[in-house]
């Protein structure tokens, strides 16, 4: 394999000076090969993150990512870039802290500049209920390891004045913030994992699209697809809002639902809102990102798509919720709109695990979860490719949950996707 | 989208909520032996077609009446438009 210089300061001096020359492609294009140990369907935040992890934790040097499209065209390019741990739910909690300390050591890890940005996550309460609840599960967080902080309304007044502290019917009476939550740039997250998998012999293949499952006696010995068959020692797919349409070529149905979720952003502004910021009784949420665009979104279309974009309601109710927050962004155009499509699971958590199919393993369910997830949902799935045991933070994400009552429901709304 | 109501015409679909798959209209029989399976599938499984998809709409800020969409998830093109009773009794339940 040829050698791709590392990226530093120094290296970007030196290339200064000597006209930008000597930049490569950060990953190879190459052909597919007959057979790998491992075949990774998705070449999606997921996909990549458990080649890398594959690659670099676990030694395995076999591996390939199969992507139909181009890599980081799906979610991870799609989502609000938003990361954060502050879930209630002993099952999820420990998974999410530990995805986000790997965030925080990820640019060092990977040698690329994700622009990994501490800057904060305000889930804002409007009642007293709702700030007991939030108190709970600040105390939840902290027990397993997370930071919280719970703020009354003159606490946070001096840090987001700009909000509609005295909204009559949704007054802010405070928030629960995470200081460690903050926002990344997805698309660097995208190719800087491709970027570390294909250094360590990873095999990225894009444009290739997995049609089928080769199933002998109840064994997955590789993938059917356009370019033809490619043989495996394990098939582990993480394709998102895709799970139900590929899982079904291996005779599967999931408890998932594909639903569209739209995101939004204004024209570029100067720095206005310092963290991220969750509207606690509407659905809105908003941060902004290092060009200055206003960077939001809210609920779901609630009925199932794969059609990548949504409907004017939703963009009218998260408008509604903005202008309710924070009227102030009356004043900014929006420039830009989009979707992408949700793996909804059953009870709003994620599965990763084997399948009945033996050789083949399936991660998915993220919900609107995803993006935040993306290191521990490859460590965690390289490490059960790798081992074929579950790692210690995931253990709860088992396929079989729904049939065993043991959901992971942290709304408490049952099983009913678009609720989650 | 633009759901036309088999009884009032067309309504916009923020008039109703989509509950889901319409093979939550088919009940299985809580007192066969193979109920904890047949319940497990019709609870938690779902075909999730990329394509033609029959679910249930709710008529909340309408007449509350339950319809059946077959509506295409690529497009979000409605197809067509039944009351769910109708399809109930025309499938032998009353």
């Amino acid at each position: 394999m040829k050698k791709l210089g590392g990226y530093s300061g120094f290296r970007i001096l030196r290339e200064g000076l000597t006209g930008n020359r000597g930049w490569r492609p950060a990953w190879r294009d190459p052909e597919p090969q007959p057979a790998y140990d491992f075949v990774i369907v998705g070449g999606g935040g997921h996909g990549l993150a458990t080649a890398y992890y594959l690659a670099s934790r676990y030694g395995e040097a076999s591996v390939a990512v199969l992507e139909k499209g181009w890599i980081g065209g799906g979610n991870v390019g799609r989502n609000t870039t938003i990361i954060r741990s502050n879930y209630l739910l002993p099952g999820n909690e420990p998974f999410y802290e530990f995805s986000l300390k790997l965030w925080e050591g990820l640019e060092q890890d990977l040698n690329y500049n994700a622009m990994v940005s501490q800057r904060g996550v305000y889930n804002l309460y409007h009642s007293d209920g709702q700030r007991d609840a939030y108190r709970r599960r600040g105390n939840a967080m902290i027990l397993h390891g997370a930071d919280a902080e719970l703020l009354d309304a003159a606490q946070l007044r001096a840090e987001m004045p700009f909000l509609n502290f005295d909204n009559g019917r949704f007054p802010i009476q405070g928030a629960l913030v995470q200081r460690r939550g903050g926002t990344v740039r997805h698309d660097a997250v995208a190719w800087g994992y491709a970027r570390g998998a294909d250094r360590r012999g990873v095999d990225i293949i894009q444009n290739c699209e997995v049609t089928g499952f080769r199933i002998q006696n109840g064994r997955c010995i590789g993938v059917e697809t356009n370019r033809g068959f490619i043989a495996a020692r394990k098939v582990g797919c993480a394709v998102a809002g895709s799970s139900s349409r590929v899982m079904q070529a291996a005779g599967m149905r999931l408890p998932i639902e594909s639903h569209v979720l739209q995101a939004f952003v204004s024209e570029g502004l100067k720095p206005v809102i310092p963290g991220v910021v969750t509207y606690g009784a509407g659905h809105f949420y908003i941060s902004q990102s290092d060009k200055g665009g206003l960077v939001f979104g809210g609920d779901i279309d609630m009925y199932n798509s794969y059609a990548q974009r949504g409907n004017l309601p939703v963009v009218e109710d998260v408008c509604e919720g903005g202008m309710t927050l924070m009227p102030m962004i009356g004043r900014a155009r929006m420039v830009r709109m989009w979707g992408g499509i949700m793996d909804m699971s059953m009870d709003g958590s994620p599965i990763i695990d084997h399948t009945p199919v033996d050789g083949l393993y399936f991660n998915g369910g993220w919900c609107y979860g995803g993006f935040k997830a993306t290191p521990a949902s490859g460590y965690c799935f390289a490490h059960l490719l790798a081992t074929d045991t579950p790692h210690e933070t995931a253990t709860a994400f088992r396929l079989d949950r729904f049939r065993r009552g043991m959901m992971i429901d942290e709304k408490g709304s049952g099983a009913q996707p678009n609720l989650h | 989208m633009i759901i036309e109501h088999p009884l009032l015409g067309p309504r916009d679909s923020q008039e109703f909520t989509c509950l889901g798959d319409a093979s939550l209209l088919q009940r299985p029989d809580a007192f066969a032996g193979d109920a904890a399976d047949t319940f497990f599938d019709y609870q938690y499984l779902r075909d999730n077609p990329a394509g033609t998809h029959r679910e249930l709409w709710y008529h909340e800020m309408g007449d509350r009446s339950w319809l059946v969409l077959t509506r295409d998830t690529r497009t979000h093109e409605i197809l067509a438009v039944e009351l769910a009773s109708d399809v109930v009794t025309s499938g032998g339940r009353s």
